[in-house]
């Protein structure tokens, strides 16, 4: 909302610098998230939060002035020449302006028009640029005459963007000489307005909450009048209450519509609104001031579709696939909740949204009938989205207005229009008011403030600040206060919650600044911590230890950017995504099935500057489900993606051949055993994402906790690698949930032996379809306790072994704890080991 | 005798000096210490001596023996100095050469920037509490007290799942980690429904909005959010904790300022900002006004401590949320926050 200082002015006496002021309302609650100066000192850099704007007036260069008289110019028929006097001399000014034109050559005037004048050196808009081009008065010849200063537009003293004649000065203009920012100077608050601060969308408002702030006394506008019984000019019928608590009607009649008064037009476009009419004007100036907003209709309208009879007006809900033309032109189709203003002829507005094109205010308009009302605003904010229409009156009303501003709206602006465009108030309102809303008390002690802010206030220093925002208390003997709320807010609850509402007031006026800073001192609750991210970060840490760079990546995708992580000829991802139904892009329009599609993703986007890709990511894919009321599964995953050459090319000869499975399956390792997961087991797998013989499982028990394996040739083409880029692509994806399930809180570490071991090598030869990890954990299963280590040191195939065979060399580390081995004792267990290895997988010792 | 052995002494020692490595060392001690060297000559024939001259000679043999013995001993001493010194200076590297690249993991600086803000909240007594990303309308919006059709959900610009049939219930993205707070409130008000214990979490996780992106703006991002819940928890405290925060956030001198504010789900309801660490809060390009806009807070509101089981009459609570990213532009001074989930690896190996 937008609010002129000026107009704020004329409920509150206002002493703060205008950064003061920014700060106080910001404080409050209502921020200030832009000011516009007009004329006044420009706030220093960096003293206010708000963007600032316009334009600083010099108070000796830019003044009022009176122009004596109009002159043609000698060369020009565009331009004339002004006799002006400045205060203290009289210039000729040259101007183009051609609302002067008609006091060209009429000699000395017999009234001066008064003028904002701006002499040489002064520093304002230029009037003939786009936007606002600032420029410096300088003496120049213009078609033979010398023209130093000029008389300026409003767009050239950054009022408005009027620019089609000079600004022409009102009867109140102070004498010549006076500076002109003395009497137009202003400052415009753009101040944002949360939902729960509607009751401050007007200038009594904004003004009120500066006032409780600052301890001033508020000004109110009278709106006593017109109380007289009740009107007979109208009947009103509510349908439904619940959407329209409250309708008041007001009848002015033989008014005569002509153009506001010039300052009336300068606030109302000041405040965001274009000037109309006087009636159109004091409906919004009503609105602007109190916050109520009005319609006004041309009575004889309503007068004849009533045929003779009382004009009757009823809110309804629209009828199907009804219409109606609004004041903007465009015929609009309403849907059933919409609210509608009608008379016993149909439709004439959306209620609290717009007005409709037939009753509207013309210039042939005589009679008006005005309309103050309530309305639900959950169902205004509603039309007002299904119809794309935000105005000032929905803005207002989809916030809540209270009923008791509808009265008060008719009234004031009754008057207004009396003032403006003459006319006679009919007697008397015609008002319904089915439906007042609660006015709870609630009950507040001194102590429940202290419960909540944690300070120490006097139960009458509490009803003071109550007070200052007109809220009506009662000091039981007991000190517990009665509180009601004043009737322009409708933000007060009942009850606790009632009672947390004043608390925020309180605070507000006490200042949240002075409420003092403690540490918590509650009691602590039972410490549970969080082992699940203990163990997550532990991962994290594993992975980034072995030069794993992690990565977060957006959770959306599309089904056909996922599917590329599969085999084309493999049975399509059939399970439902999860679909966004407002997308800000189709690109950004599905929640991921596969986080790996994600890393893989990443890898293809980083090939094009880096030709080594270590990337993971742990995050959670989604999948619809039937459990849970209807919200999908959120499975938590781990996936790994590598890629290029082992290690990083340097200055020096260096491993650069690519990585391949067995890298990973060496991250893989370094990561299950870094987790204390020795019962985790790897297999041969299968997957549409992996090369068939690369491709392995890791399982515990019988369950799956992932699969790995290097890209499927097929696959790793449907990525747009760049040519550069031949490595092969290695990835894993593990559920994360089932790895984090296996890890042990409690560990358990070996005494480091101080006997002498015995490190023997053993190889022996398989058959090539022996799985090498069947004849380690053999070897490790006989030897029991006594093999501390057995690593697999060479595979060999070749005609020494055979064909179909392959020969495996193990280094083996022979430990007792409580003994030194005897040579003897080793033959011992290597006899075992050969003869377990022999019986289960025909392996011979290799000669 | 006594002048051949001193001239034995005299011509080795001279030839000695001339010794310039360890072969020639070898002769020399070939030539003047070995069995058939002059000297080992006079030792032979000292039985041949008269009875009085031979410890007089035998003596001053030993003597010169001994001489050259140490003289052999420091050069050879000296020339493994010698040649010591020339192998180092042949070794001599560029040490300005750069080392072995090692490829380096890194963590992403999301999760560094959370595991900080973890660290410092488990020292004020608050654990992390994580809870799902879709969400109903009803634990995102309704139990935190925004009605359906209510203005402040103009605040929270929402992602809608596609769903049949949910009518005012639509599942969502969630906009907030705020529905956690509703399910740790109910999970620790199930431990004992008629007296539920304290609830001191903190709520890290992705949020969504509705929102285009710019360099400031994203529309998904993490957020963190704390929640204290208990019999003596006042707004003060709510002062204090995020005053504690920014100074272990941004240094000792940090200050905050709370502006009063409106969310449904506190009351009262306050924005906090901290003083610019930049300009010391004098006004510079990254605060513009010296103070930088943080996040939002506030006194849990009645109707969310009735929904999570705790009865409002009882206990008070406060809550706080700001976006992680936020924190972690200001703390890395990073320039965009989109940065974040493209996982450009130029950007990801800065950290």
């Amino acid at each position: 909302m937008k609010a002129p200082l000026s107009w704020l002015n004329d409920f509150v006496d206002i002493d703060l610098s205008i950064p003061g002021l920014a700060r106080l309302i910001t404080m409050a609650g209502m921020e200030v998230e832009a000011i516009q100066i007009i004329g006044l000192p420009m706030p220093a850099p960096g003293s206010v939060d708000a963007h600032v704007s316009g334009l600083e007036w010099d108070r000796e260069k830019i003044v009022v002035a009176s122009i004596l008289e109009v002159m043609p110019h000698p060369n020009a028929d565009r331009l004339v020449l002004c006799k002006l006097f400045d205060g203290q001399q009289e210039h000729i000014v040259l101007t183009g302006a051609p609302n002067l034109f008609e006091y060209k050559g009429k000699g000395p005037l017999a009234k001066p028009l008064m003028v904002a004048y701006a002499k040489e050196g002064a520093r304002i808009y230029d009037g003939h640029q786009d936007g606002q081009v600032l420029t410096t008065l300088k003496r120049a010849k213009i078609r033979g005459v010398e023209s130093y200063s000029m008389v300026c537009s409003e767009k050239e003293l950054g009022i408005s963007d009027e620019h089609e004649g000079i600004l022409l000065l009102g009867e109140d203009a102070p004498p010549a000489g006076t500076p002109l920012a003395d009497y137009l100077g202003d400052a415009v608050l753009d101040v944002k307005l949360l939902p729960s601060y509607a009751r401050c969308a007007s200038m009594l408002g904004l003004a009120r909450e500066i006032a409780a702030m600052t301890g001033k006394s508020l000004t109110t506008p009278n709106v006593e009048r017109y109380t007289s019984p009740a009107g007979d000019f109208a009947e009103i019928e509510i349908t439904n209450p619940d959407l329209n608590p409250r309708f008041v009607l007001g009848l002015i009649k033989r008014i005569e519509i002509r153009p506001s008064p010039e300052w009336v037009q300068r606030r109302l476009k000041l405040a965001g609104m274009r000037p109309i009419n006087n009636i159109v004007d004091a409906t919004n100036y009503a609105m602007l001031e109190l916050g109520e907003p009005l319609h006004a209709f041309d009575y004889d309208v309503l007068v004849k579709r009533a045929q003779g009879k009382k004009v009757k007006i009823i809110t309804r809900t629209a009828r199907p696939g009804e219409k109606l033309t609004t004041l903007d032109n465009i015929e609009r189709t309403l849907d059933e909740s919409t609210v509608l203003v009608c008379d016993t002829a149909g439709a004439l507005s959306i209620a609290g949204v717009m007005g409709g094109l037939e009753s509207e205010v013309s210039d042939k308009t005589v009679n008006v009938l005005l309309e103050g009302a309530a309305w639900n605003f959950i169902n205004i904010r509603k039309t007002a989205r299904a119809q794309q229409l935000p105005s000032e009156a929905s803005y207002r009303f989809s916030r809540g207005v209270h009923p008791a501003m509808a009265e008060r709206g008719v009234r004031r602006c009754l008057d207004l229009i009396q003032a403006w465009a003459g006319g006679t108030a009919a007697p008397g309102l015609v008002d319904n008011y089915p439906l007042p809303p609660a006015s709870p008390t609630i009950e507040l002690t001194a102590s429940d403030v202290k419960r909540w802010l944690g300070i120490d206030l006097e139960i009458g220093q509490i009803k003071s600040m109550l007070e200052r925002l007109e809220f009506h208390c009662l000091l039981t003997t007991d000190q517990c206060l009665q509180v009601t709320a004043p009737d322009h807010r409708l933000d007060i609850g009942e009850g606790v919650t009632g009672k947390a509402d004043l608390v925020e007031e309180i605070a507000r006026v006490y200042g949240y600044e002075n409420i003092p800073e403690t540490r918590l001192s509650d009691l602590l609750p039972p410490q549970l911590g969080n082992p699940e991210l203990d163990k997550e970060e532990r991962i994290r840490d594993l992975l980034v230890y072995q030069g794993l760079t992690e990565i977060v990546s957006y959770r959306w995708t599309t089904p056909e950017r996922e599917s590329r992580r599969l085999l084309p000829t493999a049975p399509p991802d059939d399970k439902p995504y999860l679909r966004i139904a407002n997308p800000l892009a189709y690109e950004k329009g599905f929640l991921r099935h596969s986080v790996l599609a994600s890393v893989l993703d990443t890898a293809e986007r980083n090939a094009r500057v880096r030709e080594r890709i270590a990337l993971f990511e742990i995050g959670p894919q989604f999948l619809a489900s039937e459990d849970s009321h209807g919200l999908p599964d959120e499975l938590q995953r781990l996936a790994i993606v590598l890629s290029g050459p082992r290690t990083l090319p340097g200055w020096q000869p260096a491993d650069l051949a690519p990585m391949d499975f067995y890298d990973l399956k060496g991250v893989l390792t370094a990561l299950l055993d870094g987790l204390r997961l020795p019962e985790v087991r790897v297999e041969p797998g299968e997957h549409p994402s992996f090369h068939p013989g690369k491709c392995a499982k890791i399982l515990s028990g019988e369950k799956q906790i992932g699969v790995f394996g290097e890209l499927h040739p097929e696959v790793r083409a449907r990525y747009d690698w760049p040519a550069s880029f031949r490595t092969p692509v290695l990835a894993a994806d593990l559920d994360l949930a089932a790895l984090l399930s296996l890890i042990p809180a409690i560990r358990t570490t070996n005494p480091v032996p101080t006997l002498p071991p015995v490190l023997e090598d053993l190889a022996v030869v398989v058959d090539e379809s022996v799985p090498a990890e069947r004849v380690e954990t053999l070897i490790r299963q006989t030897g029991g306790r006594i093999v501390a280590d057995a690593s697999l040191f060479d595979v060999y195939r070749g005609e020494k072994v055979g064909a179909g065979k392959k020969s495996l060399a193990y280094s083996i580390t022979y430990q007792a704890i409580d003994k030194t081995l005897s040579d003897k004792d080793v033959a011992g267990f290597r006899a075992r080991i050969l003869r377990r290895l022999e019986q289960e997988l025909g392996a011979k010792l290799r000669a | 005798m006594l002048e051949q052995l001193k001239e034995i002494e005299r011509t080795a020692l001279a030839a000695l000096e001339a010794v310039q490595d360890e072969a020639a060392l070898e002769t020399w001690r070939v030539a003047y210490l070995g069995r058939s060297s002059p000297l080992m000559q006079v030792f032979s024939k000292l039985g041949a001596l008269a009875k009085e001259e031979r410890p007089v000679v035998g003596q001053a043999a030993n003597e010169v023996k001994k001489a050259l013995e140490a003289a052999f001993g420091s050069r050879s001493e000296m020339l493994r100095q010698a040649a010591l010194a020339r192998a180092l200076s042949e070794e001599r590297l560029d040490v300005t050469l750069p080392g072995r690249p090692i490829a380096r993991g890194r963590l992403h600086p999301d999760t560094q920037i959370l595991r900080e803000l973890y660290r410092v909240f488990a020292e004020m007594g608050f654990q992390v509490y994580r809870s799902r990303e879709v969400e109903s309308d009803e634990y995102n919006f309704q139990l935190l007290n925004f009605p359906v059709g209510h203005p402040a959900r103009d605040m929270q610009d929402t992602y809608f799942i596609e769903a049949e049939g949910r009518g005012d219930n639509p599942i969502v993205l969630r906009t907030h980690t705020s529905p956690g707070q509703i399910r740790a409130m109910r999970e620790m008000a199930a431990l004992n429904p008629q007296n539920p214990p304290p609830v001191r979490i903190i709520l890290p996780g992705m949020v969504y909005r509705y929102e285009q992106v710019d360099a400031r703006h994203e529309t998904q991002f993490d957020q963190l959010e704390g929640l204290a819940v208990g019999p003596g928890i006042t707004f003060s405290d709510l002062k204090g904790t995020l005053t504690d925060m920014a100074r272990r956030l941004f240094g000792p001198q940090a200050r905050t300022r709370f502006r009063a504010s409106f969310f449904p789900f506190t009351e009262p309801s306050a924005e906090f900002d901290i003083e610019c660490f930049q300009c010391g809060g004098k006004g510079c390009d990254v605060c513009g006004s010296g103070w930088l806009e943080i996040g939002g807070s506030g006194m849990v509101h009645p109707v969310v401590l009735q929904n999570g089981g705790y009865d409002p009459a009882r206990y008070t609570g406060f809550a706080f949320g700001f976006g992680v990213q936020r924190i972690a532009m200001l703390k890395y001074g990073i320039p965009d926050i989109r940065y974040f989930w493209e996982n450009d690896l130029r950007f990801l190996e800065q950290f």
